[in-house]
């Protein structure tokens, strides 16, 4: 799945305002619209598949039935100011076409927070806005560059009040518990993320499963549209089935800041489930640490001949598209529309492969009372790091030979003193001889 | 009977030997519990308290096993602790048979010599090896992120642990026996009475036996 040939809709928050064709430059930095973060009557709304454009007529999503309308020019341009949680959220929280969608830790449950789902944002809190930690230099936002290494950046504000990589330590720093508090010995190995977001998607749903190989079903010759359990969509004929979930405990994986991606150029094994992006860090690497992550898994289309993924398109040009999956729901047309506008070799031959993507999870910060207890990582069995090997960890790991020889010692001191005790019952022999 | 007349009360253990006996056994019991429950058997403090209690036991014991080697060295016990081949045999054969015939132990306490050989090796290997293995590799485990600083990076925190699981599992054995050969003396619990009290009763080998006394009513 990838925004090339389905511009217009990705576009709408993807970089690309304004796109109208193959040729738009996306470096270029005057095609950035300034409205989006910065109007304040919360009047400005892009049309969803208007290549990022709000409309000039009203008009109406089939999507959503929503009705959209043109902006009050005037009104929304001498609104502008510093960009609040709404600004931001507009796109953040409802990344992949939806609420809660791709990150489990941001969606719209962040736009008003208690304390209890962000420590930091929380109304009856702290109340910090996005840009509170997300500071700016010049346009550059402080946030994730996931091409950099978190630890490059591990410093505090004190030390450099515009780092452009704004971690926990940069306020906190890296002893912020009570002194000779034992959690201040793990911050060299596990982010505070792992123990201070206990679970993610607290309030609102977040999808963790996409199979899209179910999609095309049709009820009486129709598209249609079912919801579950959350008042989510389960299965879209468009789409496929959704699997969606509250209070998902993180995957947890070693992570220096960096996540590197796959893409379509790359082979595949589809033989085992495809990591899309993957975080990169090892046990041994100084810089990184244990990190908690939503990992969306999802049944997606390959090329079984090239072995490689593919880029369908999904979103019609016009009235009389005849290959877009959302027209004509044949996965083999829009695959080698999609293939062949990107540039790409396409076999003509496809087939669904399981695949999995990564979110870092950073936010809904819970307060300090509903951390993670110790014993769910230091558990012999089924802790929540029982995936992480190849070092060892107080409570889980433990030697199979010394564990066995050790109780078979006590077991036969035991016995031994038993039989002892025994003998002198029966031989009555406790001490001196009777006279 | 046991004839009191040819029993006697000697002085055994002194205050400060009894007390660093019985806090030694609140320390290990609290370590043997708490350390367990770490090692993930069970669930009785909570993996953090107990934790938190085996850290301070622990660093709590060593600073008392401090006082010991200097109370040791200070007063000469030490010379309880040096072991000897002489009479080991008749011990050994003394538990594994003597014992049940109701024979008399070979090596009576005396306040110079209140080891016999067989306890003479074994507290020996306890107190100078056992447990000092123990408590260093308690306190590396428990120093476990300064190892950088004191210039130990290349040390195994799993070899650490393994050794420290190890010690524990033969001082849990040492426990059970210990705990039972202490009712080996002459009445169940002459010798836990003995470390309660500091007087052990003896055997007198210098008293006037019962059939030596001569009596009108014979």
């Amino acid at each position: 799945m990838n925004v090339l040939s389905n511009e217009a809709r990705c576009t709408s928050c993807h970089a690309g305002y304004g796109w109208k064709g193959k040729d738009f430059d996306f470096a270029d930095q005057t095609k950035v619209d300034c409205l989006v973060c910065h109007e304040q009557t919360g009047t400005y709304k892009k049309f969803p598949a208007g290549a990022g454009n709000p409309v000039k007529e009203p008009k109406v999503f089939p999507g959503n039935q929503k009705e959209y309308l043109p902006p009050e020019w005037n009104k929304v341009a001498q609104s502008v100011g510093r960009p609040t949680r709404k600004n931001c959220g507009t796109c953040h929280f409802f990344g992949g076409g939806g609420d809660g969608v791709k990150h489990g830790d941001l969606d719209s449950s962040l736009m008003k927070p208690n304390k209890a789902l962000d420590v930091h944002m929380g109304k009856d809190g702290q109340n910090f806005d996005c840009i509170r930690c997300h500071s700016t230099t010049l346009h550059n936002i402080a946030g994730r560059v996931y091409t950099t290494p978190a630890s490059e950046h591990r410093k505090s504000l004190i030390e450099d009040d515009l780092a452009s990589k704004i971690t926990c330590e940069s306020c906190h720093s890296s002893t912020p518990h009570k002194q000779d508090a034992k959690a201040n010995d793990h911050t060299d190995k596990v982010a505070c993320q792992s123990c201070h977001i206990p679970t993610f998607a607290r309030v609102n749903p977040t999808k963790m499963w996409w199979d899209w190989s179910t999609a095309g079903k049709k009820k009486d010759g129709k598209p249609y549209a079912e919801k579950g359990e959350f008042g989510k969509p389960v299965y879209d004929t468009k789409k496929g089935n959704f699997v969606w979930a509250k209070n998902v405990v993180p995957e947890y994986h070693w992570f220096n800041g960096s996540i590197e991606h796959l893409t379509v150029n790359d082979t595949i094994d589809p033989g085992k489930p495809v990591k899309i992006n993957r975080p990169v860090g090892d046990k041994d690497d100084p810089n990184s640490r244990i990190f908690p992550f939503k990992v969306h898994r999802g049944n997606q289309p390959y090329d079984k001949i090239n072995k490689n993924l593919v880029i369908p398109q999904l979103f019609p040009k016009g009235k009389d598209d005849q290959t877009a999956y959302w027209k004509k729901y044949d996965w083999n047309k829009a695959i080698a529309f999609g293939m062949e506008y990107a540039g790409l070799k396409y076999s003509g031959e496809f087939d669904f492969v399981k695949t999995e993507y990564v979110f870092p999870t950073t936010h809904m910060v819970a307060p300090k009372d509903n951390v993670v207890a110790c014993i769910e990582c230091h558990a012999r069995s089924d802790g929540r790091l029982a995936n992480l090997t190849g070092f060892y960890m107080p409570g889980r790991d433990a030697s199979k030979v010394i564990d066995f020889a050790g109780w078979g010692v006590v077991l036969a001191c035991l016995a031994g003193v038993l039989i002892h005790a025994l003998g002198r019952v029966f031989t009555r022999g406790n001490g001196e001889k009777e006279n | 009977m046991v004839n009191n007349n040819n029993m006697k009360n000697i002085y055994l253990y002194t205050r400060y030997e009894r007390f660093w006996h019985w806090l030694q056994t609140l320390l290990i019991v609290l370590l043997l519990i708490t350390g367990f429950e770490i090692k993930g058997m069970y669930t009785l403090f909570g993996f953090r308290s107990a934790v938190e209690v085996h850290n301070f036991v622990g660093n709590t014991w060593l600073i008392a096993f401090l006082f010991f080697v200097f109370w040791i060295f200070t007063t000469g016990e030490w010379k309880q602790y040096i072991p000897t081949t002489r009479k080991m045999f008749s011990v050994v054969r003394y538990y594994l048979y003597g014992i049940f015939r109701g024979e008399p132990h070979p090596v009576p306490k005396r306040k110079d010599a209140k080891h016999n050989p067989l306890q003479r090796i074994t507290y020996l290997i306890l107190a100078a090896i056992l447990l000092p293995i123990q408590m260093a590799t308690g306190l590396l485990y428990w120093g476990y992120n300064s190892w950088p600083q004191w210039g130990l990076s290349g040390l195994s925190l799993q070899v650490v642990a393994l050794i420290h699981t190890a010690g524990a599992f033969a001082i849990l054995s040492f426990v059970v026996v210990h705990i039972y050969m202490i009712t080996t003396g002459h009445t169940i619990l002459a010798h836990t009475r003995a470390m309660i009290s500091g007087w052990e009763e003896v055997k007198d080998i210098e008293a006037v036996e019962d059939w030596e006394i001569k009596t009108k009513a014979a």
